[in-house]
């Protein structure tokens, strides 16, 4: 843009208050998981891409996107916008602004996606983007214990190739997500493959080694609490780097 | 006749800058990584974000939004108290020198006390930043704490004493458009010692939902920044200039070079960029003083300084 051109009126006035949203189906996953699907449309948002979601008198949580048409949220009830979330009930509005930051970018032949605990709502958005794009997915699964593993009914009727780990060994393989992502990147299987990624920091950081270490292609997705969401405020600085408006997804190749 | 690049150079209280463009505080101000990005990328100074004595958690989402032509905010003026601030600060300061760009850094204190300004000031002078910004201004704690020290002259006054008795370093004082009379004001700051005036902080307002029912803000009321506020900003500054002889950093809705141009025109020496790293990221500020220097080739200026309160020559004269 050549200097000193003003930004236009529709620049400067786009609205990003909110849209207001109905739930139109709540779904349980586990002992403190429930999916919401809304009869909201974001038809350029991105796996990996997060809206800013506004619970009215209570708080306002970025939270990923499991699916643009109609948008869904997976939420587990941990605190009390989770907890006022899982009263919801078909038919209650929740406000809507987003999708914000900048979500995973396919590449490669052969996706390999990794989810610990409540990182499956991006990678089953992701998922149906890569077999839609003709892409073999691999998704591992990783939890605590049984009770925690979610999704499975739902990548299983994906189709693709499921592995499952926990760390006590209840349901598939004993261990961490990482072992199972070592153990699956070994041979003949990563030529062409790319690794996407979301769930806890440590396991992050992990992924990221083990990646740098095999020279696999690495997409990470960093949690971080939000205000503004656009890149403004600060507050979800990680390293320099906006988590809000670089990422939240990482793109290490 | 080819313009010929202009000298982007001031001095602000006897301290030279590079170009007039630094990063306002409030936004992008939070880690000493995030302020040395935004010195790389072309500030001719960064301010922290403002510091109080102890921690602060802010006020609960929804905090920042935008709005039609701009945002609103209700923080709350979060951050991780003074201990805390002074790494933050010591480390920008080492990573400002290793960058070698003679960017300056200001330090943004605030406090519930007069008493409490006076220990921060003291307690983040011992990073060395250039300059204290005392924050007196933010509209967005009134419930908490009672109207701004910035409302009035004599409340304005004894926090800039206060902080003015508490270090050797210059002192900016940050004004609040939400007065009767900002000259007022900023007579009596420079009376009780400011070394510089700020201005100006965000406009108070309030944004309601009409779905919703109720203001969208978990505060209810917030700032005004961003394009809204620009002329609201250039008449502060004007009328500051008039009054006062200190000089003046001017913020308030800048994204364009040109912006900057006019609240220098207003008479600031030095002009805050902060929401329009919405639209730019935060190299904003590097494309801000290239878009100023186009300005002044084009208009035939060869100095940045000549144009510091030259929209006072069209009318009336000005100071100095």
């Amino acid at each position: 843009m050549a200097p000193n051109t003003p930004l236009t009126g529709a620049q400067v006035c786009e609205p990003l208050l909110y849209r207001v949203a109905t739930v139109v189906q709540v779904e349980e996953e586990n002992y403190r998981t429930k999916t919401f699907t809304t009869d909201l449309v974001l038809p350029g948002a991105r796996p990996g891409q997060f809206a800013m979601v506004w619970l009215p008198g209570v708080n306002e949580k970025p939270l990923s996107l499991m699916d643009r048409a109609p948008v869904r949220f997976t939420v587990a009830a941990v605190g009390p916008f989770t907890r006022a979330m899982h009263d919801l009930r078909p038919g209650d509005h929740i406000w809507v602004r987003g999708p914000f930051g900048n979500g995973y970018v396919l590449r490669g032949t052969r996706a390999v996606l990794v989810a610990g605990g409540y990182g499956v709502a991006p990678m089953y958005f992701l998922a149906q983007e890569a077999l839609a794009q003709g892409l073999e997915v691999t998704v591992v699964v990783g939890a605590r214990t049984r009770a925690d593993l979610l999704f499975l009914t739902r990548f299983r009727t994906l189709g693709v190739n499921l592995v499952l780990t926990t760390d006590d060994g209840s349901y598939g393989r004993r261990g961490l997500v990482t072992d199972a992502l070592d153990e699956l990147l070994q041979g003949e299987y990563n030529r062409g493959a790319r690794v996407y990624a979301c769930g806890p920091e440590p396991m992050l950081e992990a992924i990221q080694s083990l990646c740098t270490r095999l020279g696999i292609p690495a997409q990470l997705s960093w949690d971080r609490v939000m205000r503004c969401a656009m890149g403004l405020c600060g507050k979800c600085e990680r390293n320099g780097w906006l988590v809000c408006r670089d990422g939240p997804v990482e793109i290490i190749s | 006749m080819k313009p010929q690049t202009p000298d982007l150079g001031v001095t602000f209280c006897g301290v030279t800058f590079s170009h007039p463009v630094v990063l306002a505080s409030g936004i992008l101000g939070t880690s000493a990584a995030l302020m040395a990005r935004v010195a790389a990328a072309g500030a001719a100074a960064v301010t922290s974000k403002s510091a109080s004595p102890g921690p602060r958690p802010g006020h609960p989402n929804p905090s920042v939004l935008k709005w039609g032509p701009g945002f609103i905010n209700a923080v709350g003026l979060e951050n991780p108290g003074m201990d805390a601030e002074l790494s933050i600060l010591r480390e920008t300061k080492r990573l400002l020198t290793e960058q070698g760009g003679g960017v300056r850094l200001i330090a943004s204190i605030f406090a519930e006390t007069v008493e409490g300004f006076a220990r921060v000031a003291e307690r983040l002078s011992q990073a060395a930043p250039d300059f204290i910004e005392v924050n007196i201004s933010c509209p967005n704690v009134a419930h908490e704490l009672g109207r701004p020290f910035a409302s009035t002259p004599e409340d304005a006054a004894a926090v800039t004493r206060a902080v003015k008795s508490a270090t050797d370093l210059p002192i900016i004082v940050k004004l609040s458009p939400n007065v009767t009379d900002i000259a007022e004001i900023a007579q009596a700051v420079e009376e009780a010692g400011a070394d510089a005036i700020a201005a100006i902080n965000t406009v108070a307002g309030m944004v309601i939902d009409v779905r919703a029912a109720r203001p969208v803000l978990a505060n209810r009321e917030g700032g005004l920044s961003g394009p809204a506020i620009k002329p609201i900003a250039v008449r502060a500054i004007y009328e500051i200039y008039r009054a006062v002889s200190v000089p003046i950093l001017g913020i308030g809705g800048v994204t364009t070079g040109e912006d900057a141009a006019e609240l220098m025109m207003a008479g600031a020496t030095l002009v805050g960029v902060g929401s329009a790293a919405y639209w730019y990221g935060p190299e904003v500020l590097g494309r801000i003083r290239d878009e100023l220097a186009a300005f002044l080739a084009d208009a035939g200026y060869t100095r940045a300084a000549d144009i510091i309160g030259l929209a006072h020559a069209a009318g009336e004269g000005g100071h100095g």
